[in-house]
């Protein structure tokens, strides 16, 4: 298995002025073979839909670069490159409500980017979309309706549909579930799967329900504050969870099992994320970490391979 | 629906119907639900948006805007004094007095224009008749109780000033300032990162088991559930499909449908990936309800009986454990045999 796409160093600042940068995603380094899902997931502010977009180009990168099969991709996007990237790479929003434009039918909405990037004719555009409808399970005569004729969960598989008909390698997923029903979201992830299976996709699933995460992806990474804290195989990170961050969050998954959770210890977590405006040198979880030692209020630690498992990378001094 | 609750329930809901006109017709949103709350227990009310959850504590606390609502049916007493249409008990509103609220955004519910102190001391002022000082320092000890940090400098800040989880901690502060016996939680952490809710639902467990309160907690996530709730209480489409003690709900699920919200949730009590068995289609449309059940459109086990006849009575499958689905008639348990049998992870 090769390498699909590669961030190294990537850096995203957003400047406020007065010398105040928002650190959003900070040298973020993480590459995903082809036909992997890696999950992404961490707290609201953790910088992950930044870095999906940001990796995607749909926002300029500060610093470091992406490459896509070993070819570095350009720092700032031109009309021309995002003309040429959104054939391969494509994005799937998390909100199905206001990512689609309500005065277009859902034809014109999932057609639009055959239009844009094949010679096929109208006739054959409509064939396709019709075909893409009933894949993501709804009905080819839905198209001439309108985005708010539809469900919150018929319109993810829109916006799944809209992203997946110009056939893209690469596929961000920012959320796509979290604003669905229990039982739809079921619907959705398993859509994801089927098509991934018979496209053979690669894709960036973000999310902040862990569970989901392991259930869907095959790796996960976890962020804190804009920079990486520990990779590795889902169950390796969910079951046995090396930085103490990882293991907060693990223990704060409320668990559909009774038993699991009167025997639950209460949560050991304080405190909230920081600001990530102008952040201070050192380890960024060090504030809230029940494990903090001198050296994390001081030094940022690395991301670095275990000793015993080099599939799983960590950035904590407890390792170093 | 529910044949001799025991009389120990603090708060009694019977046969509750509430309906909305709007546009495009009369919507029923709540179609006959009964419930009780026992003194110092959780009640967890899960289902999907749109099944009438909200509405049904709201109508308990006078909160639906009549019209367009009208609660056409049903009852609801709070220590054997009817409160619905009425919430005042001896010329005292039970708002706030005996049934504190938290809502799901607390961005939206706290004014902005107000200091958080004043806001919580607020309530006091009008229900205690407290001074607006004394008000102001009994805020300080409950933000304090909330486990807010610098509660005294907080308590001067304004509600833009918080983070979400502070804000719901805040919020908290002001529905229990007048040591209310039942606690109403909308949603209370469905805004809030993991992290967050783990520390506000450990917050609330602990004021629980400080003050005694019965809690209200309407949800949609089953994890939540299993580490809050005492009772539980399942809606779909304005109805209550299932009710019981979690571990009956959650280890002897009797509805397809609450088997069908388990299966399509990850879990992660073993290694093993389990798929996920998604429940296909969306709740009918309240404006013009099913004949039959509500849910045979979606259930796997439909049968003719389920989309003719209305299932007018639950059928109880043990003490406190009810389900309103025709699988349970005595006729149709012979023909399903091993259907509803114990499932994994029971200790019961």
């Amino acid at each position: 298995m090769s390498v699909l796409i590669e961030s190294r160093g990537l850096t995203k600042h957003f400047d406020l002025g007065n010398r105040q940068i928002v650190h959003a995603v900070d040298d973020m380094s993480l590459a995903i073979q082809e036909q992997e899902i890696l999950g992404l997931v961490g707290e609201s502010g953790s910088g992950k839909s930044t870095y999906g977009k940001t990796l995607l180009g749909l926002l300029d990168k500060t610093r470091g670069e992406v490459s896509y099969k070993g070819k570095i991709l350009p720092a700032r996007y031109n009309s021309q490159d995002f003309y040429q990237q959104s054939k391969k790479m494509q994005m799937i929003f998390q909100d199905p409500y206001s990512s689609l434009n309500p005065r277009m039918t859902i034809g014109e909405v999932i057609g639009e980017g055959l239009k844009l990037h094949s010679e096929d004719s109208d006739a054959s555009i409509r064939d396709q979309v019709a075909t893409w409808l009933e894949r993501v399970g709804l009905h080819a005569d839905h198209m001439s309706r309108y985005p708010h004729e539809f469900s919150g969960g018929q319109r993810q598989r829109v916006g799944v549909a809209r992203a997946l008909i110009v056939e893209p390698e690469f596929v961000v997923c920012d959320e796509p579930i979290s604003a669905l029903d229990v039982s739809v979201q079921a619907q959705v992830v398993n859509l994801l799967g089927e098509l991934k299976a018979s496209l053979g996709l690669t894709l960036l699933f973000i999310a902040h329900d862990l569970s989901m995460v392991r259930y869907v992806s095959d790796r996960m990474a976890v962020m804190y504050l804009g920079s990486l804290v520990e990779t590795g195989p889902s169950d390796e990170v969910f079951f046995r969870p090396k930085h103490p961050y990882t293991e907060l969050l693990v223990q704060s998954n409320p668990e559909p099992d009774p038993d699991t959770e009167r025997h639950r210890e209460p949560v050991s977590i304080t405190g909230e994320i920081p600001s990530p405006v102008n952040i201070k040198p050192g380890c960024r979880f060090a504030g809230r970490c029940p494990k903090v030692m001198d050296i994390c209020r001081n030094t940022s630690p690395q991301l670095i391979a275990l000793e015993n498992d080099v599939q799983r990378h960590v950035a904590c001094h407890l390792y170093s | 629906m529910k044949p001799d609750a025991p009389s120990d329930a603090l708060l009694q809901v019977e046969d509750l119907h509430v309906e909305f006109d709007t546009y495009g017709g009369i919507v029923q949103a709540v179609r006959g639900v009964s419930f009780d709350v026992h003194p110092g227990k959780t009640l967890a009310i899960v289902g999907e948006s749109g099944c009438g959850k909200s509405v049904t504590v709201q109508s308990i606390m006078g909160l639906i805007p009549m019209p367009p609502g009208r609660i056409t049916r049903g009852s609801a007493s709070l220590k054997g004094i009817n409160i619905l249409n009425n919430t005042f008990i001896n010329g005292v509103d039970i708002r706030g007095n005996e049934i504190g609220m938290i809502f799901q955004d607390p961005m939206t519910s706290l004014n902005p224009t107000m200091t958080i102190g004043k806001q919580i001391g607020e309530t006091l002022t009008v229900h205690r008749g407290y001074t607006q000082k004394q008000a102001y320092a009994r805020a300080i000890e409950l933000l304090d109780m909330t486990r807010i940090p610098e509660a005294s400098k907080r308590a001067s800040q304004y509600p833009f000033e918080f983070s979400g989880g502070m804000l719901q901690r805040a919020m908290i502060a002001v529905a229990l300032a007048c040591e209310p016996s039942i606690l109403i939680a909308d949603e209370p952490t469905t805004a809030l990162d993991v992290t967050i809710q783990a520390q506000i639902l450990d917050l609330m467990k602990d004021l629980q088991s400080e003050t005694n309160m019965s809690i209200i907690l309407i949800t949609h996530d089953l994890g939540v559930v299993a580490r809050m709730a005492d009772d539980v209480l399942v809606m779909y489409a304005g109805q209550v499909v299932e009710s019981g003690s979690a571990a009956q709900i959650f280890y002897d699920s009797a509805h397809p449908y609450t088997l069908g919200l388990k299966t399509a949730m990850p879990s992660n009590t073993n290694e093993q990936v389990q798929k996920l068995t998604p429940i296909e289609g969306s709740p009918p449309d309240l404006f013009a309800p099913p004949l039959g059940c509500a849910y045979a459109a979606r259930c796997p086990h439909v049968m003719q009986v389920c989309r003719s006849q209305p299932i007018k009575q639950s059928f109880t499958l043990a003490d406190g454990h009810q389900s309103a689905c025709w699988l349970h008639h005595a006729q149709c348990e012979s023909t399903t045999p091993g259907l509803f049998k114990k499932q994994s992870g029971g200790q019961t």
